[in-house]
């Protein structure tokens, strides 16, 4: 055989499968608001948050390299844009969304600058310190509240929809919109030519400097993306809980370290790992959440083991058993279709 | 020939992912000087790593003393009696002359070696003790690295490309004194890209080829002819 | 003269920073950790310091010769059973592991002792203050600022002087080599991280004697300890404690001039220093 007897291609007829079975699952999710309850609709929609958040830090994380522990920095951001703007800029509040995500992009330029100067594990507690320097100014910050926070005015509230069950499904479709809209922009993201710089960066970052990529350009592009994201899912958030306060938008436990433990269980560094995560980790908390203080720990500890044990997470081993990608995201050599009588 | 020092048996090692070695036999008696010779890539490194114990290994791969311990970490393995001079000297920078060569002995086996008999080996290096290692010259750093190996008093002491990146005269000075660091009833294995030093100094030698052992037979009366086709196996 | 008191009281409360960024440092120096987990630590320090206070009716200070060989114990168990596991060429692990330690001991601590704040009696000790040239210094402050720097020359003497402190930069060096010196780098790990929590168990009880804590104070301290390490400069132990002393005038500068900008004060300090000198005032590694 010569080489142009096989083709290089990324999708077969599995990836194609999963692609009408997930578009399946999307059309049924979309009809959630017929078939489900109330309140298993917010336990959907947050759950739906918390994919979006953590498909943003592994995309950082597990690709760029970046290990943040201060996301929280930009999900309270975005909460506090989305006041600040409908209150005082009296933009309607999905507007005030979009408006976040921008101002977070922008806040985010010179944080970068600053806290890019801290390597490795460094630049994950600078996240932090961030984070914090965020909090106190916002509790600094009279007109919303200071330290105490503040409630979204009711007429905001009624400005989404006039009845409560319109308000609610409509949060939910936001939220299953930034869902499918961070994996589908971190999908795409990743095979664009950026996304095959950060894959080369994640492989080896002195080969890849060598191979002539702006290693810094592209790492801070994905900083950017993420905190625009980031930023919006922030104002979404405290769209749903109508309640805004320092300790609660920029809580590193809410924020950054359920998100973290969902991406290390899933599978950190692949698309599929993050909606695993989720699941297993909404399982685990619907199942022990009784437990308070013990389920954390016990989340702590899985952590801990599937790090130790298995650093691919639940994904990794599921993906070395069946040689599984539901995102076509690595090339495959199969050989051409014309070729195959010879 | 008496019992060997240190038997290789049968030994497969791998460098990351790739089979650097494939079942190489080899011997070491007591107080023998052996040299390895090879082509870069021919796995002469990966030897060294395995007899060290950088590279551990499956345990009756590696022989000493009829202990097996081709499994045994480095620090285990040193314990033992084997030193290794490493390819690049690879001094600790933080160190200055004299705590590297202290830090060779402390594991703590009695013998010959001592500060005061490495300085009167190397003079200059007394005169630097104080200072940090970095600072020195190629060949006075070459002569703190065997100093630290001396330093744990072993009886197999492996030497990996000392010359590499060295002036000729240095190279000269070390190959010199080299007769006289293994004289004391130490066994020695000298890694060496030039073929020419590594027979002068040695009684046997082996070839590696593509991680195989080509050749092996006395130094001194080997052909070069046979050396060559060992080394780069062709006819 | 208000202002010269801020100044001497936040260069005091400098060396209760400083002992909080000692073992963080000393970390880093040797296997290049970064314990996420270092605040809870801390707190866990304190907290052990009550329980000794009020079980065997110990005054704090003297609780150190229980909590101090206990959290060296702890630490040596810590790091030959997980922290190892960890250590590579990949930040992950390390990062990961250490903040789910972190999460595990902060709820532990609430399990065991509640999330009501706490603190230590040292009896006269608190209130004890002498008299400077017109201003009125807390005792406590003093020995807290006399013991940081005594941990801190220690430190530096067991670095440079001992042969443990050789086993340790060799380490640090290359642990390979340091492996053909006989150096098992696992045990070697286990040692300094011994020490650092030795030092973190000091750092707890003077905090734990100073202010009230509560088990979700730790991420703060991390905070503070991390500062201190990165304005001093990597891998310079005497820097850290200028680190801790600009923080703690920065903080006692920002309260006066408003209570709720004392933390913020604090981190804007930082990122002044890390926008002018990002490698810190007196790097001494490089990286």
């Amino acid at each position: 055989m010569t080489p142009s007897d096989f083709q290089v291609t990324r999708s077969s007829p599995f990836t194609k499968a999963i692609a009408v079975i997930g578009l399946l699952i999307l059309i049924v999710l979309i009809a959630a608001p017929y078939w489900a309850g109330r309140a298993d609709m917010r336990l959907m929609g947050e759950l739906f948050l918390y994919l979006a958040l953590a498909s943003l830090w592994n995309l950082m994380a597990g690709y760029a390299g970046l290990v943040s522990v201060g996301q929280q920095a930009y999900v309270g951001f975005g909460g506090y844009m989305l006041f600040a703007l409908t209150i005082f800029g009296g933009l309607p509040p999905v507007v005030a969304i979009v408006g976040a995500g921008v101002l977070g992009a922008l806040i985010a330029v010179p944080v970068a600058l600053l806290i890019f100067r801290l390597r490795g594990a460094y630049f994950a507690i600078g996240t932090w310190v961030i984070a914090e320097v965020f909090r106190l100014s916002f509790a600094q910050v009279s007109a919303l509240g200071g330290g105490s926070g503040s409630s979204l005015p009711v007429g905001i509230v009624r400005s989404l929809a006039s009845s409560r069950a319109g308000r609610e499904h409509l949060s939910y479709w936001l939220a299953l919109a930034s869902a499918v809209i961070v994996i589908a922009a971190v999908y795409l993201f990743l095979r664009s030519r950026n996304g095959l710089a950060l894959t080369a960066i994640r492989d080896n970052e002195l080969a890849a400097g060598s191979l002539g990529i702006d290693i810094w350009r592209t790492k801070f592009i994905v900083y950017l993306v993420t905190a625009a994201l980031t930023s919006m899912i922030g104002a979404l958030i405290f769209l749903q809980k109508l309640r805004i306060s320092p300790d609660a938008a920029f809580s590193v436990n809410d924020w950054t370290a359920f998100v973290i433990f969902i991406v290390v269980i899933g599978g950190i560094g692949t698309i599929e790992g993050p909606i695993i995560g989720t699941l297993i980790f909404f399982a685990l908390r619907e199942a022990l959440a009784d437990l308070g203080t013990i389920y954390l720990m016990v989340l702590g500890a899985v952590a801990i083991v599937i790090m130790l044990k298995a650093p691919n997470g639940l994904w990794g081993l599921i993906r070395a058993r069946f040689d599984l990608e539901l995102f076509p995201l690595s090339y495959r050599v199969k050989p051409s279709k014309s070729d195959m009588k010879g | 020939m008496p019992d060997p020092l240190l038997k290789l048996e049968d030994l497969d090692a791998f460098y990351g992912d790739f089979q650097a070695l494939y079942q190489v036999e080899l011997e070491v008696a007591p107080g023998e000087v052996l040299a390895i010779i090879g082509a870069n890539g021919a796995g002469k490194t990966t030897l060294m790593r395995s007899i060290s114990g950088l590279t551990q290994n499956q345990a009756q791969m590696v022989r000493y003393r009829g202990d097996t311990i081709g499994a045994l970490r480095a620090d285990e393995v040193a314990g033992k009696g084997i030193a290794l001079v490493p390819e690049g000297r690879q001094l600790f920078p933080s160190l200055s002359v004299q705590e590297n060569l202290i830090i060779g002995g402390q594991i703590g086996r009695k013998g010959p070696w001592s500060l005061k008999a490495v300085y009167e080996l190397f003079p200059i290096l007394q005169e630097r003790r104080h200072q940090q290692s970095t600072s020195l010259s190629g060949g006075q750093q070459q002569m703190v690295a065997i100093g630290r190996a001396l330093m744990a008093n072993p009886d197999l002491i492996l030497f990996d490309e000392i010359s590499l990146g060295l002036a000729p005269i240095i190279i000269k000075d070390i190959y010199a004194a080299l007769p006289g660091i293994i004289g004391e009833g130490m066994s020695a294995l000298i890694v060496e890209q030039d073929i020419t030093k590594a027979l002068s100094v040695s009684q046997r030698f082996y070839c590696l080829q593509e991680g195989r052992v080509s050749l092996e037979g006395s130094s001194a009366t080997v052909a070069r002819e046979d050396i060559s086709r060992a080394y780069f196996g062709v006819e | 003269m208000e202002w010269v008191n801020a100044l001497l009281q936040g260069t005091l409360l400098g060396g209760l920073y400083a002992l909080f960024a000692a073992g963080l440092s000393l970390i880093f120096g040797v296997m290049r950790l970064v314990n996420i987990a270092h605040g809870d630590l801390i707190v866990l320090g304190a907290y052990l310091g009550l329980s000794v206070t009020t079980v065997l009716g110990f005054h704090p200070m003297l609780a150190l010769i229980v909590v101090v060989p206990a959290m060296a114990i702890f630490g040596y168990v810590l790091q030959r059973g997980i922290l190892n596991q960890t250590l590579g060429k990949d930040i992950l692990p390390p990062l990961l592991v250490t903040f789910g330690l972190s999460v595990i001991i902060q709820n532990a601590l609430l399990e065991t002792y509640s999330a009501d704040p706490q603190k230590m009696n040292a009896g006269a000790l608190e209130t004890a203050s002498v008299s400077l040239g017109g201003l009125s210094v807390g005792v406590l402050p003093v020995l807290t600022f006399a013991i940081a720097i005594a941990v801190i020359a220690t430190l530096q003497w067991i670095f440079y002087r001992t042969a443990l402190g050789r086993a340790f930069r060799a380490t640090s060096d290359n642990q390979e080599i340091a492996q053909l010196m006989g150096l098992n780098r696992r045990h070697i790990f286990g040692l300094a991280m011994a020490l650092a929590l030795a030092v973190t168990a000091i750092a707890g009880i003077m905090l734990g004697i100073r202010t009230s804590f509560d088990p979700s104070i730790g991420g703060g301290r991390l905070i503070f300890g991390f500062e201190a390490v990165i304005i001093g400069g990597l891998g310079n132990l005497w820097g850290t404690l200028v680190g801790g002393v600009i923080l703690g005038v920065a903080q006692t500068i920002g309260a006066k001039i408003d209570p709720g900008w004392q933390l913020l004060a604090g981190h804007l300090t930082f990122l002044v220093i890390l926008a002018v000198k990002p490698n810190g005032l007196f790097p001494r590694i490089s990286e």
